[in-house]
């Protein structure tokens, strides 16, 4: 593990049209790190995960959030994902008559190119593609659909995984990644984000349910109610959660 | 503004004049066709906006446009050269080509047709085999309905004919190539192609229309496709018009048992374009695919009015159109399905969804279901809207610039069905096709 500060957010107010969610948010996530971010429905946790990958929808009124030492506010959506920083969207969207294939390869070209890495063509891409697609079981028929287009909950959710697993982030970001998910579909995503755990990278799982976390296990949990993270703490914190329910932080909360 | 009247007796002269030169040499029932085609047109005249089926597309332009009749081009003002990178069906494909509406022997490459399967000029076809022609020649192509149908008809002198024998699997692209020179003056040609594929026979057929110059002419066109019991055709059309040209054109297809017809039209060109495609399921087990596209920019107009006609039972039809309209396009689709009644277990779907790249361009989307049985799944949907934010931040967050998000979702409405056409070698020039004209509207070519 190494100290290297990947994500520092201080006191974030970020909202959309108008309406401030997310009321002063500190956290610090270092390299090698897993945090979750827990919290009942309308906490501000999907706000918190769009307002980091740079959804045009989302304003920051006031504090800041810094990627790797730059301000996050002033980088686009895909200058971020080039500087590695990667959501795994809660409602995947749809891009008609575009096979996943040329989707995937697009994305990772255009991640290599800034990187001054060479692009690479469809032969050499299917082959770092394989192994990739057996990490979550996977055959390539996936490959030749348009991406999500009549995908099933389940398969938009892997198939975040499989976007993850091929650009390789340095800080990952999962909304509510485990939400509608059987439970073996639940070990494969979770055994999976917990193969491509790197010393230099960090995971950031945002979810409203303990049970990923049995698979993922978590070096810090936060909680997140009212548009502030409430508590702090290891990874018991999250049992405590499951055995008490949220109403127990949401009476420790701050008023908001 | 010429008088309607006038209009009419301008083509009622112009066809005196052909049915006493040119055409004198027909067999007497086509002479008798003419005639009764004539008279139908000096009926209807041309349609107005005031005409439900005419409500969005005016053609006015074409009306008013005194043009003279296409006498056809001698072959060797036209050289292969020229016609090759316009040619889609690949080099194993059988190509008959037509110069201004008349046949050019010289361009075409008819050969090693085995079995009784012909591709040749209608002309050629009335000559030698009137007989076949006379059996399916207008009996799918109504002129009584459509003045434009009815001028087609009148003016019948030369066009395609395919004729694939009963069982006969022929595995060959047979490209039927309409090549207009767009050279002096306003001149319009009426092209004629008749489609036979027999009983359980197998065929894949391309229709192209290509300019090879900018300029002003109409292609007033009628396509006739039979389809047997078990015989299956894979119809690709590709309209590549000169943008100040006018094109219209109906597409009859009529269906027998269990057969199955894909129908792939894609509509590029023309300054004013109108496609008809009229289907009729006669058989009960048939299945249609209707999978088209539409790619505008500039001022151009394309306006495709299809139905799909359920005359009997256990039919199944999928239509799926996709339009891109840019600039100060217009799109204009309406699809109407009927289902007859006592056409039980009708499985019908239609999609239409129009991407709008532009504040000006516009779109105009109709579905219409006509239902006259109970035991049917008809679902319809159609959508006209710009790029969708959402999928442009999707994927931008994958590290796309906007620019080749925007690119990628445009091309996806193109892809989506490109993707449906079963033949590869095809499916490939076309999406050539297709990527270089979204690539010469993203470099800001304002033509039209």
């Amino acid at each position: 593990m190494t100290d290297k500060v990947l994500l520092e957010i201080k006191n974030l107010h970020a909202g959309i049209d108008g309406n401030e969610i997310l009321r002063g948010v500190d956290l610090t996530v270092r390299a090698g790190e897993v945090h979750a971010i827990m919290g009942p429905n309308g906490s501000g946790k999907s706000t918190l995960a769009q307002v980091l990958a740079g959804n045009p929808a989302y304003t920051i009124t006031t504090g800041s959030a810094q990627y790797l030492g730059k301000d996050l506010a002033a980088l686009k959506p895909e200058e971020r994902a080039r500087d590695g920083l990667f959501l795994a969207f809660q409602y995947p969207v749809a891009i008609r008559g575009i096979t996943n294939a040329y989707f995937l390869r697009s994305a990772l070209n255009a991640i290599r190119k800034s990187r001054g890495e060479e692009e690479l063509g469809p032969v050499e891409f299917m082959d770092a593609l394989e192994e990739k697609l057996k990490l979550i079981g996977w055959d390539d028929s996936y490959l030749s659909r348009p991406v999500n287009d009549g995908f099933s909950g389940g398969e938009k959710k892997r198939n975040e995984i499989l976007q993850l697993a091929v650009l390789e982030p340095k800080l990952a970001i999962l909304d509510e990644t485990d939400s509608g998910l059987d439970i073996d579909a639940l070990k494969t995503v979770a055994h999976t984000v917990d193969k491509l755990r790197r010393p230099d990278s960090a995971t950031v799982l945002v979810t409203h349910y303990y049970r990923i976390l049995t698979h993922i296990m978590p070096d810090y949990v936060h909680v997140l109610s009212g548009g502030r993270i409430v508590k702090s703490g290891g990874k018991d914190l999250a049992l405590e959660l499951e055995e008490k329910g949220y109403d127990w932080v949401r009476d420790e909360a701050p008023v908001a | 503004m010429t008088p309607l009247a006038d209009t009419r007796e301008r083509y009622v002269a112009a066809f005196k004049a052909f049915a006493g030169n040119g055409a004198a040499r027909a067999p007497a029932w086509l002479k008798e066709m003419r005639e009764a085609a004539i008279a139908r047109f000096a009926e209807l005249g041309f349609p107005t906006t005031k005409q439900e089926e005419w409500r969005f597309t005016s053609v006015a332009p074409i009306a008013e446009t005194t043009f003279a009749l296409s006498r056809g081009r001698e072959s060797p003002h036209v050289t292969p050269r020229q016609l090759e990178p316009l040619c889609v069906g690949g080099p194993r494909a059988v190509r008959v080509v037509f110069v201004d509406g008349a046949f050019a022997p010289g361009l075409s490459v008819v050969r090693d047709l085995s079995r009784g399967v012909r591709a040749e000029s209608l002309a050629a076809a009335l000559e030698r085999d009137p007989e076949l022609a006379r059996q399916h020649l207008a009996r799918y192509a109504p002129y009584q309905a459509s003045p434009f149908a009815a001028l087609n008809t009148a003016f019948l002198s030369d066009g395609a004919f395919v004729y694939v024998p009963a069982g006969v699997e022929f595995d060959r692209p047979i490209e039927l190539m309409f090549v207009a020179t767009a050279g002096d003056g306003p001149t319009v040609s009426h092209p004629r192609s008749l489609v036979v594929v027999e009983r359980g026979a197998r065929a894949t057929v391309v229709e192209s229309y290509v300019a090879l110059a900018d300029g002003l002419y109409w292609t007033n066109a009628v396509t006739e496709l039979a389809v047997g019991d078990g015989a299956r055709l894979e119809h690709y059309r590709l309209q590549r018009e000169s943008r100040q040209a006018y094109q219209v054109a109906t597409t009859h297809t009529t269906q027998g048992r269990d057969s199955m017809l894909r129908l792939h039209p894609i509509a590029l060109g023309g300054g004013l374009a109108r496609h008809d495609v009229q289907t009729v399921l006669a058989g009960s087990g048939a299945e249609l695919i209707l999978n088209g596209f539409y790619l505008l920019h500039g001022s151009q107009h394309s306006d495709h009015h299809t139905v799909i006609d359920h005359a009997q039972p256990h039919c199944a039809s999928h239509e799926f159109f996709n339009g891109i309209v840019g600039e100060r396009g217009h799109g204009v689709f309406n699809g109407r399905i009927i289902v007859r009644p006592g056409a039980q277990r009708t499985d019908s779907k239609q999609t239409n969804n129009n991407l709008l790249l532009s504040t000006e361009a516009r779109a105009d989307s109709q579905p219409q279901l006509e239902i006259y049985a109970d035991d049917v799944k008809c679902t319809h949907g159609s959508t006209v809207g710009p790029l969708d934010q959402t999928a442009l931040y999707y994927l931008r967050s994958r590290g796309l610039s906007p620019e080749t998000a925007a690119g990628m979702l445009t091309y996806g409405f193109a892809a989506e069905i490109l993707g449906r056409m079963a033949h590869a070698e095809l499916r490939e020039e076309l999406d050539r096709v297709v990527r270089a004209r979204l690539a010469d509207r993203s470099g800001g070519g304002r033509r039209a």
